[in-house]
């Protein structure tokens, strides 16, 4: 039945023999990542996003800004001495999807959160070239317009929730967030009071630089503030990462 | 004519036809490719023995014959199967020009900065590793040419500094960073005092083009409790270290861009702006990301810009 000929001249079988060989493929390579142990490092200090934070990554996965910009520094001599410490898959594990990207049209912003001011990232995203000449990046100046849409924020964290984020809707789930975040990291993960941490953060934090208006600057500059920050390397011996590969 | 070739080359057909009269050589696989495809089947085998490669249950094959060894942060050997993260700290530990790197940032650290100015083989080596660090790090906002951007961010290369152009004055601003600030004066003034304010600011750099009076009236404003300018820019407009607030006298902006203003009245709308909308300018601390040694370097390379006051 499975002759040559039969199969070149029967297009549904040539269709499901060609996915079951390309199944094969992407199985064997995705799937062990999910139950093989130590894939993901046991460290401390990364947690989910806050909602601005949350908010801010939506923007940033609106805008693009992954098409040229990757947020992956690889352990290779060079990438160390620019960007600095490699990034752990821990560090996206919150991510969904993750924004490793594949191609540096810009430099890459994994470890960008706190290299740069709140008022650079501002100026940069509404005119790059007023502070960097040589840029070729587009101008954002809609960011600091538009207001920050923020009504449906529980909804997306929920939504997270689903795949696996821990944000806390009942107490026993907050709970466990206190045990495992701290209580100060633990409010800012339930969604219960998501919209109330949001505004409380826009105005603590100001990050667009406007005083009282809530911006998506507001949001996407908290968001590249956190990028790469949460992991404190100085806490870990070198060799610990190696065990986990 | 075709036929008749075709049936004296002896090659046999895949036996199908189509169309009456179509039909397809069944011609052998060039040698040379075939033996390619051994050679890529035979290459995947060896590297399936020596790299990380199947998953087996919830681990992996490891690989062997290239087991790497590199040191703790406790100084112990630790031997691991071969992977990239192994691969970077033995590169890190023990490649060639990460020694002879390691062999130069040892001297940076025990050097004092005045010996590292005066040596010219440290001097050399700060400068070159810092131009790297200056574009990765500080060209985003001081610009590549770390001439800054008026209105934005300070220059480098002038010999006006707001925290201090002294080499510790540097060194601190790298390490910790500054919190730049003035507060904006939107309700403070009414249009007459904010002209007079301003006119009184450009004449303290010699710019002239005001009315003596209005000048006079700044003047009042400026050393006075209705403006209280001399808090943080000093009774002479100087400025004050401590406070990062810039010498008015010196004919050097940071903030209004007097300089590129053509007529006076675009100058004192300048200023204007500035007393309306006030400042606050962030210079991040760099000593969470940059070694101290990196530090060091950067201090002494933004020094021999412009620094020396």
């Amino acid at each position: 039945m499975l002759k040559h000929e039969n199969i070149e001249t029967n297009v549904g079988l040539l269709i499901i023999l060609s996915l079951l060989a390309m199944g094969v493929g992407g199985l064997v390579e995705i799937v062990p990542l999910f139950y093989i142990n130590d894939t993901i490092e046991k460290v401390d200090g990364v947690r989910p996003y806050t909602p601005l934070e949350l908010r801010g990554r939506d923007i940033y996965q609106r805008e693009g800004c992954y098409l040229c910009h990757s947020q992956m520094v690889r352990p290779f001599r060079d990438e160390d001495l620019r960007y600095g410490h490699y990034s752990l898959a821990a560090e996206s594990q919150y991510d969904h999807p993750f924004q490793w990207g594949s191609k540096r049209t810009g430099p890459d912003l994994a470890r960008v959160g706190g290299k740069y001011s709140n008022e650079w990232h501002v100026q940069h995203l509404k005119a790059p070239r007023s502070v960097v000449p040589e840029s070729i990046m587009p101008n954002y100046p809609w960011l600091l317009e538009n207001d920050l849409k923020y009504s449906d924020v529980a909804a997306r964290m929920a939504t997270l929730k689903k795949v696996g984020v821990p944000y806390s809707l009942t107490k026993l789930e907050y709970d466990r967030n206190v045990e495992k975040f701290g209580e100060e990291q633990a409010a800012w993960l339930d969604i219960n009071r998501a919209e109330e941490n949001l505004l409380t953060e826009a105005k603590e934090g100001n990050f667009d630089g406007v005083p009282g208006r809530l911006t998506e600057m507001d949001a996407l500059v908290a968001y590249l503030q956190v990028l790469g920050t949460m992991v404190d390397f100085s806490k870990y011996d070198e060799g610990y990462f190696v065990e986990f590969r | 004519m075709k036929n008749a070739e075709h049936e004296s080359s002896h090659v046999e057909t895949t036996g199908h036809v189509w169309d009456g009269d179509l039909q397809e050589y069944d011609n052998p696989i060039p040698g040379w490719w075939l033996w390619t495809f051994y050679a890529t089947v035979i290459f995947a085998i060896v590297y399936w023995v020596i790299y990380p490669t199947w998953p087996v249950g919830s681990s992996y094959t490891k690989g062997m014959f290239n087991d790497i060894t590199f040191h703790n942060d406790k100084g112990e050997a630790v031997t691991t199967h071969w992977n990239m993260r192994a691969l970077f700290l033995k590169d890190q530990q023990e490649g060639k020009q990460a020694l002879k790197r390691q062999e130069y940032l040892e001297k940076i650290g025990n050097s004092s900065f005045a010996e590292i100015i005066s040596d010219p083989e440290k001097l050399a080596f700060a400068r070159s590793m810092s131009k790297v660090l200056f574009a990765d790090n500080c060209a985003a906002c001081h610009g590549s040419g770390a001439a800054g951007v008026i209105g934005l961010f300070p220059n480098l290369i002038d010999d006006d500094w707001l925290w201090g152009g002294k080499i510790e004055n540097i060194h601190q601003t790298l390490l910790h960073g500054r919190q730049g600030f003035m507060p904006s004066f939107t309700n403070s003034f009414d249009p007459e005092q904010l002209d007079a304010l301003a006119e009184y600011v450009l004449s303290l750099s010699g710019i002239s083009g005001g009315d003596s009076h209005k000048v006079a009236e700044g003047e009042q404003i400026f050393k006075g409790e209705t403006g209280g300018c001399y808090y943080c820019h000093g009774k002479d407009g100087k400025g004050l270290l401590s406070q990062g607030s810039a010498n008015l006298t010196d004919s050097i902006w940071t903030m209004a861009n007097v300089p590129g203003s053509d007529d006076y009245s675009a100058k004192l709308e300048a200023v204007k702006q500035v007393i309306l909308n006030g400042i606050s300018r962030k210079m991040p601390a760099w000593s969470d990301r940059l070694s101290d040694e990196q530090i060091k370097m950067l201090t002494v390379y933004v020094h021999q810009m412009g620094g020396g006051r």
